[in-house]
C-alpha cells in the first residue's frame, strides 16, 4: 500500500512538472468547448441573401423586410437581372437568391396563387438545405396570416414540437460529443505514453528488477490520469452550464459516475496499448488513429449511425465512445434515469474489465 | 561458496541470427568484486540482463544466491541491486525524490539503510533538491548507485558504471566499490576500460559472447607471457607502417605515443633496431617491457580470431 501511494505521488510529480502535457490536459477541453460553442456552430445565422424583385409591390417588400429582420438572414444585395445570379454565387456573396416574379401581389390576391423562386448554393448541401427551410418558414408564416382571415374548407395544420431541445441548440449535440472525444483521446493517449516513456528512458528496467508487481505498476499509472480526466469532465460540465446555458436535466451524480466508468474504459485501453507498444511515438499514433478516428466516426456525434451501411453499424458496437455518448445524451439532454442507460453501462463495464485483464496479462515482466 | 553461478549460458537475438552469448560459464565467489572486461558488443549487458532476470537464456542455467534466474524471478528481484548501463532514473524528479521513491519500491526507507549509502550520499546531498536530469555524469552515477544500494542487496550488478565519467569520479567510484565489498556485498561490474581491471578481485575477459580468460589480473598476464617491446622513432607514421608490413613480427599496436611490438620468443631487441635502421628510421628507441592487461587482451583477441 505504501509503495502504491509513493508510486501515485511520483506519477503526479511527472504530470505536474511537465507543463506542456498539463496545458494540453486541462486546456484542451476549454479550447474545444469554446470552439464548438462559438466558432464551429452548425446553426446557420446571418446568411447573406440576394433579392431579385421584379414586382416591387407591398407584399414582396414586406416579405423582404421580414427576411432581413430574421436572425438567420441579412439581405446583402438587390439584383436587377437574372444574369447577375451566377456572379453572386460564384463570388460567394450570397447563399440564397430569392426571386419575386412580376405582379406577385396581384397574382396572390386575384388568383390566390403566387410563385416565388429560391435558388440555393448546393456546393454546401447541408447549409443550403437549412437556409431554404428557414426561408420557406418565413413565407409559410405570411401565408398563414393571409388564410386566417378567410375560412378555407380543408386545412391540415401541422404543429411541430421539438422535444428535449426545442430551440434546436447545437450545444445539446456537441457537449456530449466533446466530452466523449476528450476523454477518449486524453485517457488512452496519456496513460499509454506515460508507461511507454518508462520503457524508452530505461526506468522500466529498474522497476522490473524490483519486487514491485505488474498489477501495482499498471494501476498506479492509471490513478493520476483518472483524477485529471475527471477534472476535465467537471470543466466541460461547468462550461456547458454556465457559458452555453445548457442544463443538465438528469441526475448529476449519475452523470459523474458514468463518466468515471468511461474514464476507466479509456485508461484501460491506454494500458493495453502500452503493453504492446515500445515507443512513445507509436503509442501516440495508435491512440490518435486507432482510437480518436473511430471515436469521431462511430459515436454518432458527427454522423448518424442509422445512416451507415449495416456492416459499419455492427462495427460501431465495439467502439466504446458510442455507448458513452448515448449515456451522456440520455442523462444530460433527456433527463433519463439509470434504468434507461443500464444496458450501455453494462457494455462499458464489460469492455473495461476485458481491456484491463488483457493489459495486465500482456504486461511484460521481463525485457523481451 | 559462490554467489553467482553461470552454466553454459547461450543467448541469441533476432530469432537466432545474432549470437550474444556463446556457451558462457563462470562463478563469482561470495563477497568478491568481479569484473567483466570487454569491448562494446561483447555480450556484457546481455549477461547482466540474464542475471537480473530481465532476459531468459536460450540455453544453460544461471543462479544468483542459490536462486534460479528463470524460476525464482521474484525472489531474486528482492535481493539484487541493479544499475543499468544507461542512466535510468527519473530525470524530472530530484535526487531526494528518486532515492525515496526507489526505497519505497523495495519496501524500505532511506532512514533504515542510510548507513549503506551515507558515504556516497553526503557527496551529492548538497544538491538533493536538484532534478536528476540536471546532474553531471559523475553525480548521476553516484545517485544511481545509492538507488541500487538502498535496499541492502546481497548482490550488486553494475553495468558499465564508469562509462562517460571523468577520471577523478571514476577513481572515487571504484573506491566506493571497495568499501561496499568490505561490507560483504558481492559485486559484479562490467567495464570497457582495461585500466579498471586492476581494481577487481578477479576478471573475465569477454569478447564476441565468449569468455577468453578468467582469473586474477596477475595470473592472466603471467599466463600469457609475451616477448614485448615498446618502440619509438622520429617518423611515427612510417614506423607503424613498416612494423605492420614485417611478417616476422607477431603483432604491433599503437599504445599512446609508442608502438607495442610482440616478437617471436627467441627474437632479441637487436632484431628490431637493425630492421628499423635498414628502413632508414632515425631516433630509434627500443626497450623490453612487461605486458599490461591491454597487451594481454589484444593477444587473446588475435588468437581467437
Amino acid at each position: 500500500m505504501k509503495t502504491f501511494v509513493a508510486f501515485i505521488r511520483k506519477e503526479f510529480w511527472h504530470v505536474l512538472r511537465d507543463t506542456r502535457s498539463l496545458v494540453i490536459l486541462l486546456g484542451l477541453p476549454v479550447v474545444m468547448m469554446i470552439l464548438f460553442g462559438f466558432a464551429l456552430s452548425s446553426e446557420v445565422k446571418n446568411s447573406n441573401v440576394a433579392i431579385l424583385d421584379y414586382s416591387n409591390d407591398d407584399a414582396s417588400r414586406l416579405l423582404i423586410d421580414r427576411i432581413d429582420q430574421s436572425q438567420y438572414f441579412s439581405v446583402k444585395e438587390r439584383l436587377t437581372s437574372e444574369a447577375q445570379i451566377e456572379r453572386v454565387f460564384r463570388r460567394g456573396e450570397a447563399r440564397l437568391v430569392i426571386i419575386f416574379p412580376q405582379n406577385f401581389q396581384e397574382d396572390l390576391s386575384h388568383t390566390n396563387q403566387a410563385q416565388v423562386r429560391f435558388i440555393g448554393d448546393a456546393s454546401d448541401p447541408n447549409t443550403s438545405n437549412i437556409v431554404i427551410n428557414y426561408a420557406s418558414s418565413i413565407f409559410r408564416d405570411y401565408q398563414n396570416e393571409l388564410t386566417e382571415q378567410k375560412k378555407l374548407p380543408y386545412t391540415i395544420e401541422t404543429e411541430t414540437r421539438m422535444l428535449y431541445n426545442p430551440q434546436l441548440k447545437s450545444s445539446y449535440n456537441f457537449v456530449p460529443g466533446v466530452m466523449t472525444l476528450i476523454l477518449m483521446l486524453l485517457g488512452a493517449m496519456m496513460t499509454s505514453v506515460s508507461i511507454v516513456k518508462e520503457k524508452e528512458t530505461g526506468t522500466m528496467e529498474i522497476l522490473l528488477v524490483s519486487p514491485m508487481r505488474p498489477l501495482l505498476v499498471v494501476l498506479s499509472k492509471a490513478v493520476p490520469y483518472l483524477f485529471l480526466c475527471f477534472i476535465d469532465v467537471v470543466i466541460i460540465l461547468l462550461l456547458a452550464v454556465f457559458l452555453l446555458d445548457m442544463p443538465i436535466r438528469g441526475s448529476l451524480p449519475l452523470l459523474l459516475a458514468e463518466s468515471l466508468l468511461f474514464i476507466l474504459t479509456t485508461l484501460s485501453l491506454g494500458l493495453l496499448v502500452s503493453a504492446v507498444v515500445d515507443s512513445q511515438q507509436t503509442a501516440m499514433f495508435l491512440s490518435l488513429v486507432g482510437f480518436l478516428m473511430p471515436a469521431l466516426v462511430f459515436s454518432g456525434f458527427m454522423f448518424p449511425i442509422e445512416n451507415m451501411p449495416l456492416p459499419l453499424q455492427i462495427v460501431s458496437n465495439i467502439v466504446p465512445t458510442k455507448w458513452y455518448y448515448s449515456i451522456v445524451r440520455a442523462i444530460m439532454v433527456k433527463g433519463l434515469g439509470f434504468s434507461y442507460v443500464a444496458k450501455q453501462t453494462l457494455i462499458l463495464a464489460v469492455m473495461t474489465v476485458v481491456y484491463l485483464t488483457v493489459a495486465i496479462r500482456k504486461f511484460k515482466i521481463r525485457l523481451a | 561458496m559462490s554467489t553467482v553461478r553461470v552454466e553454459n549460458i547461450k543467448k541469441t537475438y533476432e530469432k537466432g541470427q545474432v549470437l550474444a552469448l556463446d556457451d558462457v560459464s563462470f562463478e563469482v565467489k561470495s563477497g568478491e568484486l568481479f569484473g567483466l572486461i570487454g569491448p562494446d558488443g561483447a555480450g556484457k549487458t546481455s549477461l547482466f540482463r540474464i542475471l537480473t532476470t530481465l532476459l531468459v537464456p536460450d540455453a544453460g542455467r544461471a543462479e544468483v544466491a542459490g536462486l534460479d534466474v528463470v524460476k525464482d524471478l521474484w525472489k531474486i528481484r528482492q535481493i539484487v541491486g541493479y544499475m543499468p548501463g544507461k542512466f535510468s532514473l527519473y530525470q524530472d524528479l530530484s535526487i531526494e525524490e528518486n532515492l525515496n521513491f526507489f526505497a519505497t519500491v523495495f519496501n524500505t526507507t532511506v532512514a533504515k539503510n542510510y548507513h549503506l549509502i551515507e558515504e556516497i550520499y553526503v557527496q551529492i546531498e548538497p544538491f538533493k533538491h536538484r532534478l536528476a536530469g540536471k546532474l553531471s555524469g559523475g553525480m548521476k552515477q553516484k545517485l544511481a548507485l545509492c538507488c541500487a544500494l538502498i535496499h541492502e542487496p546481497k548482490v550488486l550488478f553494475l553495468d558499465e558504471p564508469t562509462t562517460g565519467v571523468d577520471p577523478v569520479s571514476r577513481k572515487e567510484f571504484w573506491d566506493m566499490l571497495d568499501r561496499l565489498k568490505a561490507r560483504g556485498i558481492t559485486i559484479v561490474v562490467s567495464t570497457p576500460y582495461m585500466d579498471e581491471a586492476s581494481r577487481c578481485d578477479r576478471i573475465a575477459l569477454i569478447q564476441k559472447g565468449k569468455i577468453l580468460e578468467l582469473d586474477t589480473l596477475e595470473q592472466i598476464i603471467a599466463r600469457h607471457a609475451q616477448n614485448l617491446y615498446a618502440v619509438d622513432a622520429d617518423n611515427r607514421y612510417n614506423l607503424m607502417n613498416d612494423l605492420r608490413k614485417n611478417t616476422e613480427i607477431v603483432s604491433a599496436f599503437a599504445f599512446g605515443e609508442e608502438q607495442h611490438v610482440t616478437l617471436p620468443p627467441h627474437f632479441q631487441d637487436e632484431y628490431l633496431s637493425a630492421f628499423l635502421k635498414e628502413k632508414g628510421h632515425t631516433g630509434i628507441k627500443v626497450r623490453k617491457i612487461a605486458p599490461t592487461i591491454e597487451d594481454t587482451f589484444i593477444k587473446l583477441m588475435l588468437e581467437n580470431q
